[in-house]
């Protein structure tokens, strides 16, 4: 028997009803605009292919690169007791909050060509990061990798310690637990933070048009062509974010359970 | 008792936060009220510097009236009129931006060319790789940032590398004249095309190189009022304002050239 909740008052569902159609109306309007008939030809476009192209290269490699350097950090911050901790935590997950123009202006200084790394790079190596795919790849990693952190980082935290402290006893070294049981027991939130953080990659504007700039086939990916394509060609800008509508659709899918599945 | 304490503290605390939003909002919305609407102009980046020394003379010469911006690359500008965004004035860096307007049935009257400008090569502070001409960014090597082809800047410097018989060079798509030029100015493009006048804004953290005449384009910058206008008095003044002597002499002294 399940218990009788307590009804919502009228008021509240009714701002709840204008809440949600805040969010309808925008994806049905983009629906509505869409041009069926030209799709093809605007989706066939070569520009439109490069960006694709772009697009998932960029985001496959950022969300590449996040879970490399990701899961360490979320272990780290789970698990090591170090001073200045809070710190790193709140650093790591400021990419979430701070506009992403604000990133890449950012990264400018970092790693642009008269940046503090950046500058090294260019004089000692040879390498620059503007205008060059990497330098994508890297303004979306930037952005894209807190959400990996913060997913996984809440999952280890979560795991229970006895069952690596009866692994210790039974003679597994570190690396061994880690990779034999608390990774396991953590492995859905990796795969959900490794999703989430490709979407937010695959969706990235402001930090990778700052930083990288806005290049046909190496730094222009879907968004940025979205954006150019409005002015000229509207009906291509439409269809491109028809696109980005339903990669973003079939994430939730993929995520559905984990929070679309919630009682 | 002390819960009843921290309730009436909370409630105090409340009332007071009220009250300055209140007060706040009386404030704004005498202010409002007091003053009739403001003229919103659509204008070009390159116009930017300009047009905000232009406002205050402006303000100077019509105390009654005043004058937002919303500063983007012509392109996009046309795009947010087709959209419905409201304005009251549109200024084109271009001729073919103006027009589409046109078509679009967004004006109210002929537009008029306001201000001439002419493009150069904007490159690194005492130009370190030597670029001379638009031949020269062309160079393996070489980042170069120019606008999106819709955009004006990017539309003329097109017109230039058809003239000069260069081909136009693997380059960044910037969304407005002033991304390319600040692609230079952070020092991650070795050059960019951009107009005269952007340049002499920005200073000496650039170096312009000008283009031989025969290869120059001369941008044409047009003015309108917008059918949409919610106060054409005052739009018609600010494009008479513009036209006139005043707004000219602003314009000449950002290094606008005569219509």
């Amino acid at each position: 028997m399940t218990r009788r909740r307590a009804p919502v008052p009228r008021p509240a569902v009714a701002l709840a009803v204008l809440g949600a159609a805040l969010f309808v109306l925008p994806l049905v309007g983009l629906v509505a605009r869409t041009p069926w008939t030209a799709l093809a030809s605007a989706l066939g476009s070569p520009e439109a292919m490069a960006a694709l192209r772009l697009s998932l290269v960029c985001s496959l490699s950022a969300t590449a690169v996040s879970v490399v350097l990701g899961l360490p950090l979320a272990w780290v911050q789970a698990r090591a007791a170090f001073p200045g901790r809070a710190l790193v935590r709140a650093l790591t997950m400021l990419p979430i909050v701070l506009p992403p123009v604000v990133g890449g202006v950012a990264l400018l200084t970092a790693f642009g060509r008269r940046g503090l790394v950046g500058r090294w790079l260019d004089e000692a190596l040879g390498v620059r990061l503007g205008f060059t795919t990497a330098g994508a790849v890297l303004a979306e990693t930037f952005v894209a990798m807190p959400f990996f952190v913060l997913a996984v980082e809440a999952a280890l935290r979560g795991v229970d310690t006895r069952l690596e402290d009866a692994a210790r006893t039974l003679g597994a070294g570190r690396w061994r637990v880690f990779r034999l049981v608390t990774l396991p027991l953590a492995a859905p939130a990796v795969g959900a933070g490794a999703l989430l953080c490709w979407a937010r990659a695959l969706g990235e504007f402001g930090a990778t048009i700052t930083f990288a700039g806005n290049m046909p086939g190496r730094t222009q990916t879907l968004p940025l062509a979205v954006y150019v394509a409005l002015e000229s060609r509207p009906e291509a800008g439409i269809a491109l974010s028809l696109v980005l509508l339903v990669l973003a659709v079939a994430v939730l899918v993929g995520l559905r359970g984990r929070w679309l599945g919630a009682p | 008792m002390r819960d009843l304490h921290r309730r009436a503290a909370l409630s105090v605390r409340a009332t007071g936060a009220l009250a300055v939003v209140l007060a706040l909002g009386a404030r704004l919305g005498g202010a409002w009220a007091d003053e009739p609407p403001p003229v919103v102009v659509f204008a070009a980046v390159s116009l930017s510097q300009a047009f905000g020394a232009l406002e205050s003379e402006f303000r100077r010469d019509h105390p009654e009236r005043r004058a937002v911006f919303n500063f983007e690359g012509s392109s996009r500008l046309v795009h947010q009129i087709h959209e419905g965004m409201r304005a009251d004035v549109f200024a084109s860096a271009d001729e073919t931006n103006m027009e589409s307007a046109r078509a679009d049935g967004a004006l109210a009257g002929p537009p008029r060319i306001f201000a001439r400008n002419t493009l150069v090569i904007a490159v690194q502070p005492g130009n370190p790789k030597g670029i001379r001409g638009l031949a020269d960014l062309g160079r393996p090597g070489l980042t170069v940032a120019l606008c999106a082809p819709d955009v004006p800047a990017g539309r003329y410097a097109r017109q230039a590398f058809a003239k000069a018989g260069v081909a136009v060079p693997e380059a960044s798509q910037e969304l407005d004249v002033r991304a390319a030029l600040v692609k230079v100015m952070v020092g991650e493009a070795d050059a960019a095309i951009v107009y005269a006048t952007d340049v002499r804004t920005a200073g000496d953290r650039v170096t312009a190189v000008a283009l031989p005449p025969e290869h120059d384009v001369v941008a044409r910058y047009p003015i309108a009022v917008l059918k949409d206008a919610q106060n054409p008095a005052a739009a018609r003044a600010f494009v008479d304002f513009v036209l006139g002597p005043t707004g000219q002499a602003v314009l000449g002294r950002f290094g606008f050239l005569a219509p």
